[in-house]
């Protein structure tokens, strides 16, 4: 388990780290918490000729409640997300999902905006910002820009980053719904990434199911979007009935993963599963 | 017998390995010590047409280079249990090359090894070797290998058969099931396990040119034996030129029982460059270089007459044996497996032919049970099987057929119909406690309440035996094996009457610092702190056999016993002595010798001392109190027991939750029921992931697709419960301490008892049967195609 050499660089800024990232383009990889970028370089599955930390960045490490959002600084640790009163109260889903996420060394080192940024089609937040609505705020040498979630996760591996680029902030809105959501996991039983990961944000103020958003995690080759779902039970009072029947609307029309331990089948099942018991659990 | 024995004694062991500072082989630096970093086949089966080494040879850091060709003069590791096809030809025993020079086998075959200053050196030239290969076609399965017309993984041999081998009277057992009144048939897969203990292989080979002898230190469960196997198969080097040191080794499962082609290459190669090197396993390396276990395809009939009672057993086996003779891989599926088919029955005949086969996958060996659990499996998957088919309760049938109890000393021990003669047993007894502690009845009610609610609630048994305490030489020769399994054990009584024992059974997680120190300490009548237990190091210790089948106490805690005798024996003579009295006069006890019927006594550390300065020592009575003892046994030990798991199934996802698991094990008499019980856990944790998670799978072309941690399933705390562990005590009737091993019981027993209980849940729903391991997702394809 020995990665080829590599030089690398401590940034002690954002700009510093953008900078890098500019002189030696695409010989350069971002390092953020390691968890993905580590095991694949000792694999020697990534070979970067250089790493840029940020780890020195203090700046990126923080969970800040705005009012009308959660601004989540990149470097935000899975730990600090899960064991944070102000996200198990504005947005439980973010909460849960960053708990759900490897053990509790994984989740002390392992950052927001290195899993966001690196899109493993079967890491937990993806679904979960998508049903938050979250934005992500991407800084490069030109400057900020912000991209809803929605239009973030583009392809396996893939996302609305750009090289040069680098995800510092996620927001979170604090909405109704996102106060009311979950992150539900059923877990593949030896990498513990989810078969099927389902995060539901509803907003239920006034009786009935009046907004929901659904996002999934590792059923397809990005997290996506349910609007099958979302449109199903919007406007209704949740109950079994009308929780299954939404809940049989999900991933379809969606391109499903399947493996040597899963099939697409099975994988479809359980989304309707975990779908229907999420929706039980802020809706009930 | 005195303070320590019986008592829960914490572990003395664990400061050491809890803080860090175990010295496992990886820790060890020498000077001028190089590293290893073997190139692996990628490919299952190729024709190496040729490897060009020399961009590695001039890399940074590179040492030395060696391929194939370089040790194509130096023999093979060999294979330590000849077993004969059924004609009395000799098995089949291919040589398994330090790096292969022809063709690969399997993926994770050595083609070369680069030695460099450090390991990255090492790692980076050897992406720089080039090898040219012909892929050739694989065969991954035992049954596919067989078959006419099958990739041959040995190009001189005929076909892919090490050996057809059986056992037990196959007319017999024809005619038992003929005349049965019923007759339970079933295919039965035990699934390819990957041993995986948490400290990977590690050697370090360091030749000295200037005594011309060579130390080899290993992460191994057997010292001894890797260094006759070496010296004597391998390297032809004599064995007094061989040091071999295995102290902390991080858990082995059997996995380290066996002379691995790695240990030979350090020391060959140590010699070629006149410096140490070492080498330590990569985890995915060890994922296919570390001998695997099980991988069965068996096929068996029951039967039964009218009441139950059994008639007859028949058993056939593929065995997948891997693409090489691992050390102890032929004993495995024949004589820890066949003569393990009488279980706790009373089955008048039982006959089990088996075909051990090469295929393009990583050797097969034993791993924790080693054959027994397979045996185990069969039968108590046949069982609740047959009670479902007779509408017979599982307790019931097992408790009409069970042997009835026998202590082997007022009764004889019991004749199987496969080779063995148990020791002592009380089965019924161990079944009667499980179904007391789950409150059988109850929960039977409770089930039935359940299934109205549409919840699949299931009760499943397994009644395990398993042969321990390997085992008398005698008996094991007559087998075939190449080797004597005695234990050793020397004590060295030191001047101040401290006691250090050296041991030839070898601790890689199994407590035996506290154990035998208890076992010791009690014998002599002094303080456990008095007490020093060394082990793993050829220099230090007398010829020993090393720890594998549950055997540490029972054989070697048995030769420590023999030479304290001898210790108490010479202490006799030195107390009468000083006391003037004469021996007979003596009493030992409390760790003092007494004159009878007065207060003239004298310490065992009074006598220790006066042994080392033995001024006044009349004629006849040498100095010092030191004595070896060689333990070889009258028989294996056979510890057994009944366990009893309740399962609940999600029917829409498929995923079995364990509700309760009770063990009920008898292996005989305990001297810290704290490191049994733990033994027992760590068991049923590893039977349980057999059942539920593990199983390695290959795809058709040969590679290993469960070949990390991401997709080979280990069982965590969390996919486990709290065991209620309990236990009987028949004491082995032929060792001196009553002990009967409880190292694999776990493991043997729990595998059944879970799928049985799965099955028990899902039978409303024409459920019958279901392979390993149980993933939610083929429980639920169960379900659904069932309902």
């Amino acid at each position: 388990m020995v990665p080829t050499s590599f030089d690398y660089h401590r940034a002690s800024s954002v700009d510093e780290a953008i900078a890098l990232m500019q002189q030696y383009g695409e010989d350069a990889k971002i390092l953020a918490g390691g968890h993905s970028l580590v095991p694949a370089m000792k694999l020697r599955l990534a070979t970067p000729e250089r790493l840029i930390d940020l780890g020195g960045i203090e700046g990126l490490k923080y969970i800040n409640d705005k009012g009308d959002h959660i601004a989540v600084g990149a470097m935000a640790t899975h730990w600090m997300l899960e064991s944070s009163s102000v996200v198990q109260q504005k947005a439980p889903a973010l909460s849960q999902a960053a708990g759900a996420i490897g053990d509790v060394q994984v989740r002390n080192r392992g950052t927001i905006g290195g899993a966001l940024a690196h899109s493993d089609p079967a890491a937990d937040y993806p679904g979960a910002v998508l049903a938050l609505n979250a934005s992500m705020v991407i800084k490069g040498a030109g400057g900020e820009r912000v991209v809803p979630a929605s239009e973030y996760f583009v392809d396996l591996w893939e996302t609305a980053v750009q090289p040069g680029e680098l995800l510092v902030e996620i927001r979170i809105p604090t909405d109704a719904a996102n106060a009311n959501s979950c992150y539900v996991k059923y877990a593949q039983p030896a990498s513990r990434y989810p078969y099927v990961g389902v995060a539901v944000a509803m907003d239920k103020s006034g009786g009935t199911c009046s907004d929901i958003r659904v996002g999934f995690s590792g059923v397809g080759h990005s997290a996506f979007r349910d609007a099958g779902v979302e449109n199903a039970l919007k406007g209704q009072a949740v109950n079994d009935a009308s929780a299954k029947a939404a809940a049989d609307q999900a991933t379809q029309g969606k391109d499903v993963l399947s493996d040597w331990s899963v099939s697409e089948d099975y994988r479809r099942a359980m989304a309707r599963v975990f779908t229907k018991r999420a929706l039980l659990q802020v809706g009930a | 017998m005195g303070k320590y024995i019986g008592q829960a004694i914490k572990r003395v062991e664990d400061q050491r390995f809890i803080t860090g500072k175990g010295t496992y082989t990886d820790d060890i630096v020498l000077h001028r010590m190089t590293h290893a970093y073997i190139l692996r086949s990628q490919l299952a089966h190729a024709r190496i047409k040729s490897i060009d080494t020399s961009a590695a040879k001039a890399a940074p850091g590179v040492v030395a280079v060696f391929t194939g060709a370089d040790v194509q003069e130096v023999n093979g590791v060999p294979c330590g249990w000849q077993v004969n096809f059924k004609s009395g030809e000799t098995m089949r025993e291919p040589k398994h090359p330090l790096l292969v020079h022809d063709k690969v086998r399997h993926v994770g075959d050595s083609v070369a090894v680069v030695i460099a200053e450090t390991k990255a050196q090492a790692r980076d030239a050897a992406d720089l070797i080039e090898v040219d290969y012909e892929e050739l076609p694989v065969v991954v399965e035992s049954v596919d290998a067989l078959k006419p017309g099958a990739a041959k993984v040995h190009d001189e041999l005929p076909d892919n058969l090490v050996f057809d081998w059986e056992l037990g009277d196959a007319s017999a057992a024809d005619e038992g099931l003929a005349k049965a009144a019923h007759v339970t048939s079933m295919k039965i897969r035990n699934q390819r396990l990957v041993p995986n203990p948490i400290e990977p292989r590690s050697y370090i080979g360091d030749y000295d040119a200037s005594r011309d002898n060579y130390t080899l230190y290993t992460s191994s469960q057997n010292p001894h034996v890797i260094r006759l196997l070496m010296c004597a198969f391998v390297l032809g080097i004599p064995e007094h030129k061989v040091r071999v040191v295995a102290k902390d080794v991080g858990g082995g499962f059997g996995s380290k029982i066996y002379h691995y082609t790695e240990e030979a290459l350090v020391t060959w190669a140590s010699k070629q460059i006149g410096r140490p090197i070492k080498w330590t396993s990569e985890r995915s390396e060890a994922f296919v270089t570390d001998a695997h276990g099980r991988d069965h395809h068996t096929t068996a009939q029951m039967g039964f007459d009218a009441d139950g009672k059994l008639t007859a057993l028949k058993v056939h086996t593929d065995a997948n044996i891997g693409a090489y003779l691992s050390t102890f891989s032929t004993a495995v599926p024949t004589y820890l497996y066949g003569t393990l088919l009488q279980g706790q029955y009373t089955t008048p005949a039982v006959y089990v032919s088996v075909n051990a086969v090469f295929t393009n996958t990583t050797a097969v060996d034993a791993y924790r049970g080693a054959g027994r659990p397979e045996a185990t499996y069969l039968l108590e998957r046949l069982m609740d099987t047959a009670a479902a088919e007779m509408g017979m309760d599982p307790a019931e049938l097992r408790m009409k057929n069970f042997i009835p109890a026998f202590d082997g000393v007022d009764q004889p021990g019991y004749q199987t119909q496969v080779a063995l003669q148990y020791d002592s047993g009380n089965y019924e007894a161990a079944m009667r406690k499980a179904l007391d502690i789950i409150g059988y009845d109850e929960l039977r009610k409770e089930q039935e309440e359940a299934r109205k609610q549409g919840r699949y609630i299931g009760i499943g048994f397994s009644s395990y035996i398993e042969a321990c305490g390997i085992a008398p030489s005698a008996v094991v020769g007559s087998l075939g094996a190449r080797a004597g399994l005695f234990e050793s054990a020397n004590v060295r009584v030191q001047p101040t009457g401290m006691v250090s024992v050296y041991t030839g059974s070898h601790s890689h997680g199994q407590g035996h610092d506290t154990t035998f120190a208890q076992v010791v300490a009690d014998h002599l009548g002094i303080d456990m702190s008095n007490v020093e237990i060394i082990h793993g190091d050829t220099e230090q210790v007398p010829f020993g056999m090393g720890t594998y089948g549950s055997r540490s106490l029972a054989v070697g805690g048995s030769a420590i016993v023999g030479a304290l005798e001898k210790v108490k024996e010479k202490g006799a003579k030195v107390a009468a002595h000083l006391l003037e009295a004469s021996e007979q006069d003596l009493e030992f006890a409390d760790g003092s010798w007494t004159v009878k019927g007065t207060d003239k006594s004298i310490s065992f550390g009074e006598v220790a001392l006066a042994s080392y300065v033995p001024h006044n020592f009349p004629e006849g009575l040498e100095p010092g109190i030191e004595f070896n003892s060689f333990y070889d046994p009258a028989n294996f030990t056979y510890p057994f027991g009944t366990y009893i798991a309740v399962v609940e199934v999600d029917p829409e996802t498929g995923k079995t939750t364990i509700k309760r698991f009770v063990a009920v094990d008898d292996v005989g008499n305990i001297v810290n029921p704290m490191i049994v019980e733990g033994q027992i856990h760590g068991g049923l944790a590893q039977g349980i992931g057999q059942a539920l998670l593990e199983g390695a799978v290959y795809d058709e072309s040969g590679q290993l697709t469960t070949g990390t941690f991401l997709d080979y399933a280990m069982p965590r705390a969390d996919d486990l419960i709290s065991f209620e562990v309990d236990g009987n005590v028949t004491p082995c009737p032929h060792n001196p301490l009553g002990a009967k091993g409880a190292g694999e019981a776990g493991c043997i027993g729990s595998t059944p008892a879970i799928v049985n209980a799965v099955v028990d849940a899902l039978r409303p729903l024409g459920v019958s049967d279901l392979a390993m391991p149980l993933t939610p997702q083929k429980v639920w394809a169960a379900i659904n195609s069932a309902s």
